[in-house]
């Protein structure tokens, strides 16, 4: 069982890493592949698992048995050095997913921003010769890219927002064509700038809620917690993490590796010692998959139990969120949402007349948070619908 | 960094109680900076309470009493002296009493509810301004303002008369305007208000309301005597000319209550009034073009009388009043439907389509927010339709007025409501941004096209909309819960029914309207399945609820739902059992007011319904007691639901929390203004 082994993992994603060329930085796509299973990345994936999930397994290196079977081929594949294609097929018809899956190979891109960059690439390649037809095809490329993982509240929302923010624009008042084309696709670079660059922002505006001698709960893995984490700790800042075990997919414990690299006191926490261990915690921090209107948040199961305890508790509970997640949803309650699934390994066979709870992430209602970072600033969640509201309607 | 950051963040409350919306800052809530002008807002009431500490004692709550004291009291053949000795014996009003003789203590429940007057805000001041700046507006109400005004000024001398024939041995000079008398001194400040109005200087009525405020110790006991004779003269004039001139005989009957009222409060405002005029004139007049006016408070009595004065409909004095809600208009319609239809004839100034409106409004054939509005939009049509710009006149100022009247009498009918109000200044603002070039004709059917885009955009499109949205939230197996009968709520029910959902509804009614019985008749016909309760049991019922639909009156800026009441009632308990609450409120009912509580504004409705049940001999104990003076019968038409208690409100922008009114408000208000 050696190879189950959350570090054995990571090492040979930093192998990989380390083979493949830095893209991360580069604005141009990396170059498609021949295997769309790379990376266990798959591109017609199973209904009854959630997309988002996988996207989300294979970035942060979870060690599942479906996925290591998937790890195993990328491995392969990986070893040889990948083949450029990207200048073959002239005649290959333009696919906005296909772009969209190489962004999104990038272990450190958010779904989101792969989406954005795979938008703005529709702008580039579009053959469109009026505004209208361009837009059209904007819409449809975004369509296809929501409908290809429903269960992503950010790639929904960042298609979304990549509309309004390109489209609303004076660009359509140019009277040439090209201008106005050229103008669009600054501003879809642009917005693709500001989303990659939205995670330091949050870090950076996070910095003085973090004070020495703190204690930090973390729950899961999110690469924007990581981040104000990483940026604390450069900052000699002296604190320390608990970081919950995040069952399933234990993306905590890829969490607390990361963190004891940086050298921040890390102690691991299993998901049903959160109340016991809140007494000595400071604060609580959470990323999001997705914020909804009423300024709550969906994230990955068992933030609403943490936030619920932080409450009774009084301990302020702050989300780590990029704009780009703001989705117009509304969510009621727990059940008020597009159920997204994963695979849940119990390690022992479950009988079948069992029935397993498989949803992967819960709705923590608003008056559980206190306050949301977000590249626009530090908001109450109330703020959240106002921002909402202005940039939608 | 440092630990000592520690502090400053944990002043951070870790569990925000209210979500703070960048609105709420204290510097300058916006709702105040636009509706208020700002120095004399303020100074208001710090001056109101430096002059009753002169005057009066500081701290003014009366114990309850009702007008119908008044009468009784006035009507005891002995005078002060007994009542005065029972007052300072019995201690309860004793301050009151040494200042205020106490038979006119309950002459003045307006100054001397002083706490309500707070918490109403600056709602009588405002008005005084609102009026004097409608009237400002209105050229048609300034020319007819003045020979009424005269028509005061003598009537009050009169009666001052008289109660110096009653031997009260206080010189009245019956020929001027300034006199001793506070009586006179009240009326002349009126006078001057209306001199103001027309020009004259601001001054002269501040020197004056000093003065009186001076001489009023030495006046009130003779005064209140002069006041008590007039009452009881008036009162068997009143009995003795009987029905037909029962109109005449309130008039006369209420005026010296008006003049009895301590003149402190008539002072302030005046003052305050007066200062204004003189100060800021312009932004007193742009605050009044895009704040819809203030309402009146009922117990404030000379605005009452001025209204009485200039009132179609006929009012007749409410029984007992209920303490905290004398403020508000009282419910007094009863017997003047028959009354009004016969006037249908020969009402030259209302128009009949909103002559009908008005009379459906009163029998109350007309209700629900969005079916009055687009009632009185309709007959506001027919009425441009069939208006002609008098010679020498201009369509913009004239119609203005017409709608200003045409309000009015709307008002009186039924008090109107928000989103009638928002409504109503929808269109003025239409009216005054009419291009001059356009011919008479061109601008009517520039209007009417207006109204016609507000009733289609605002109310049935927008009605679409969130029927679009909150269907969403509607899942197979839920059981739905609703109060009284929202016509929003009701499209939603038939469209997520029409959708082939499979959901269960409760609908839950309330005594006296029985609204929710029309609704549930109307989903039967559809076939859904219903179940139907009254409130009392909600409690009961809500354990199965999956959701909660509510309609709305209004919404407010701090989110606070202004509904039929009963309504908080079901979203606290719904709040109780963790069901969500989802209230339907169409944008237009939107208003940027704030309102804490039910009792600033709110409606009285009839009291007799709620003491007896029509067609229940056997329930009806109250039978002959309604009258009795220390009951208080209260009906109340609204009540205001705390934001805390709504997850979310669907509007034609989406689904917003609550915190999210303003941002509409704030974003949309002025669109709604321009549309």
């Amino acid at each position: 069982m050696w190879w189950r082994s959350a570090s054995f993992i990571l090492d040979r994603q930093q192998n990989d890493a380390a083979l493949r060329p830095d893209t991360s930085s580069t604005v141009t796509p990396p170059p498609p592949t021949e295997s769309s299973s790379a990376m266990g990345l798959p591109t017609d994936h199973n209904p009854n698992i959630s997309a988002y999930y996988q996207t989300r397994a294979a970035h942060h290196a979870v060690v599942t048995s479906d996925w290591l079977a998937q790890a195993q081929a990328a491995a392969a594949v990986a070893h040889d050095p990948p083949q450029s294609t990207s200048t073959a097929d002239p005649d290959k018809p333009f696919s906005v997913i296909d772009v969209f899956n190489n962004w999104r190979r990038q272990p450190d891109l958010a779904e989101a921003v792969a989406a954005i960059r795979a938008l703005a690439a529709v702008i580039r390649s579009s053959q469109a010769s009026t505004m209208m037809q361009l837009e059209i095809e904007l819409k449809k490329a975004s369509d296809s890219l929501k409908a290809w993982d429903t269960t992503s509240i950010s790639l929904t929302a960042g298609c979304d927002l990549f509309m309004r923010y390109v489209t609303r624009t004076s660009a359509l008042e140019y009277e040439d064509f090209n201008s106005a084309k050229s103008r669009l696709i600054e501003r879809a670079e642009k917005f693709g700038e500001i989303s990659y660059k939205s995670r330091k922002i949050i870090a950076m505006l996070s910095q003085e809620f973090i004070f020495d001698g703190c204690t930090i709960l973390v729950h899961g893995f999110s690469r924007v917690v990581f981040e104000v984490l990483k940026l604390a700790a450069q900052n000699k800042k002296l604190f320390r993490v608990f970081c919950t075990e995040g069952r399933p997919d234990r993306t905590g414990l890829r969490l607390s590796n990361e963190l004891a690299k940086l050298d921040v006191p890390v102690k691991l926490v299993i998901d049903s010692a959160v109340a016991y261990t809140m007494d000595e915690v400071d604060m609580v921090f959470v990323g999001a998959d997705g914020v909804v209107e009423s300024g709550g948040i969906i994230n990955m199961m068992g933030t609403y139990q943490i936030a619920l305890v932080a409450n009774s508790m009084n301990k302020p509970v702050y989300v780590a969120a990029e704009s780009y997640k703001f989705a117009r949803l509304y969510p009621l309650d727990q059940k008020d949402l597009a159920p997204a699934l994963r695979p849940i390994d119990f390690g022992v066979p479950i009988p079948s007349k069992v029935e397993v709870e498989r949803s992967a992430r819960d709705y923590t209602p608003p008056q559980y948070l206190t306050l949301l970072f977000t590249d626009l600033g530090v908001l109450t969640p109330s703020v959240v619908s106002d921002e909402l509201i202005q940039l939608y309607l | 960094m440092d630990p000592s950051r520690r502090a400053p963040r944990s002043a951070i409350d870790p569990v925000p109680k209210f979500r703070q919306v960048g609105f709420f800052t204290p510097g300058a809530p916006p709702e105040r900076s636009q509706s208020g002008p700002p120095d004399p807002t303020h100074s208001t009431p710090v001056s109101d309470v430096s002059q009753s500490a002169n005057s009066l004692s500081p701290v003014m709550i009366p114990p309850p009493r009702h007008l119908s004291d008044n009468l009784v009291i006035n009507a005891r053949p002995t005078l002060a002296s007994p009542l005065r000795a029972d007052s300072l014996a019995g201690g309860g009003v004793s301050s009151f009493g040494d200042f205020f003789p106490a038979p006119m203590s309950p002459a003045t429940p307006a100054s001397s509810s002083y706490s309500s007057r707070m918490a109403a805000g600056e709602g009588s001041f405002f008005e005084r301004h609102g009026g004097g700046g409608d009237k400002g507006n209105n050229a048609g109400k300034v020319a007819s303002s003045f020979p009424r005004g005269g028509f005061d000024l003598t009537a009050m001398k009169k009666v001052s008369g008289i109660g110096g024939g009653g031997g009260s041995g206080v010189g009245v000079p019956a020929s001027e305007l300034t006199t001793v008398s506070v009586v006179n001194d009240s009326l002349a400040i009126h006078e001057k208000e209306k001199a103001n109005r027309g020009g004259g200087s601001a001054v002269e009525a501040k020197d004056q309301s000093t003065g009186s405020k001076q001489q009023k110790p030495k006046t009130t006991k003779a005064e209140r005597r002069a006041l008590q004779e007039s009452q009881r003269a008036a009162k068997a004039a009143a009995k003795a000319e009987g029905n037909k001139a029962s109109g005449a005989a309130t008039s006369v009957n209420a005026k010296p209550a008006k003049a009895a009222k301590p003149t402190p409060k008539v002072d302030n405002a005046a003052v305050a009034a007066s200062e204004k005029k003189g100060g800021d004139c312009p932004p007193e007049k742009d605050r009044k073009k895009d704040v819809p006016q203030p309402r009146m408070q009922y117990d404030d009595k000379s605005r009452v009388e001025k209204a009485k004065r200039r009132a179609v409909v006929k009012q007749t004095e409410a029984r007992n009043r209920v303490e905290l809600f004398r403020h508000l208009p009282q419910y007094e319609h009863g017997s003047q439907l028959p009354d009004l239809e016969s006037k249908f004839f020969h009402l030259d100034p209302v128009h009949p389509a909103v002559y009908k409106v008005g009379l459906q409004y009163l029998s109350g054939d007309i209700c629900g927010a969005n079916a009055r509005c687009i009632a009185m939009f309709q007959a506001f049509q027919e009425a441009i339709k069939d208006y002609r710009v008098p010679p020498e006149k201009t369509l913009v100022r004239d119609l203005t007025a017409k709608i200003g009247s045409y309000v009015s009498f709307l008002n009186e009918c039924r008090p109107i409501s928000i989103s009638m109000g928002n409504a109503i200044r929808f269109l003025k603002s239409r009216i005054a941004k009419l291009p001059l070039t356009l011919s008479e004709s061109e601008a009517k059917v520039s209007l009417q096209s207006d109204i016609e885009r507000f009733i289609s955009e605002k109310i049935v499109l927008a009605n679409k909309v969130i029927v679009k949205h909150a269907v969403t939230k509607i899942r197979d197996g839920d059981v739905l819960l609703t109060y009284g009968s929202s016509s929003a709520v009701e499209m939603i029910l038939l469209h997520a029914h029409e959708l082939g959902k499979q959901f269960r509804v409760v609908v839950v009614d309330s005594r006296p309207k029985l609204r929710g019985q029309l609704l549930l008749r109307r989903l039967l016909e559809k076939g859904l399945s219903c179940e139907y309760t009254h409130i009392n049991a909600v409690s009961y019922i809500m354990h199965e609820v999956t959701r909660v639909f509510l309609g709305a009156s209004s919404v407010l800026s701090n989110g606070t739902v202004y509904s039929r009441v009963g309504t908080a009632c079901v979203a606290m308990v719904a709040h109780a059992f963790r069901v969500p609450v989802i209230v339907c409120c169409e944008a237009y009912k939107f208003h940027d007011r704030v309102q804490l509580d039910s009792i600033c504004s709110n409606e009285l409705g009839d009291p007799d319904i709620i003491s007896n049940v029509r067609g229940r001999e056997d329930v009806n104990y109250l039978d002959g007691w309604a009258n009795v003076e220390n009951l208080q019968l209260l009906n109340l038409i609204y009540d205001a639901t705390p934001s805390d208690y709504v997850s979310m409100i669907v509007t034609d922008y989406g689904m917003v929390p609550p915190t999210s009114v303003p941002v509409i408000v704030r974003e949309y208000g002025r669109e709604q203004v321009w549309i």
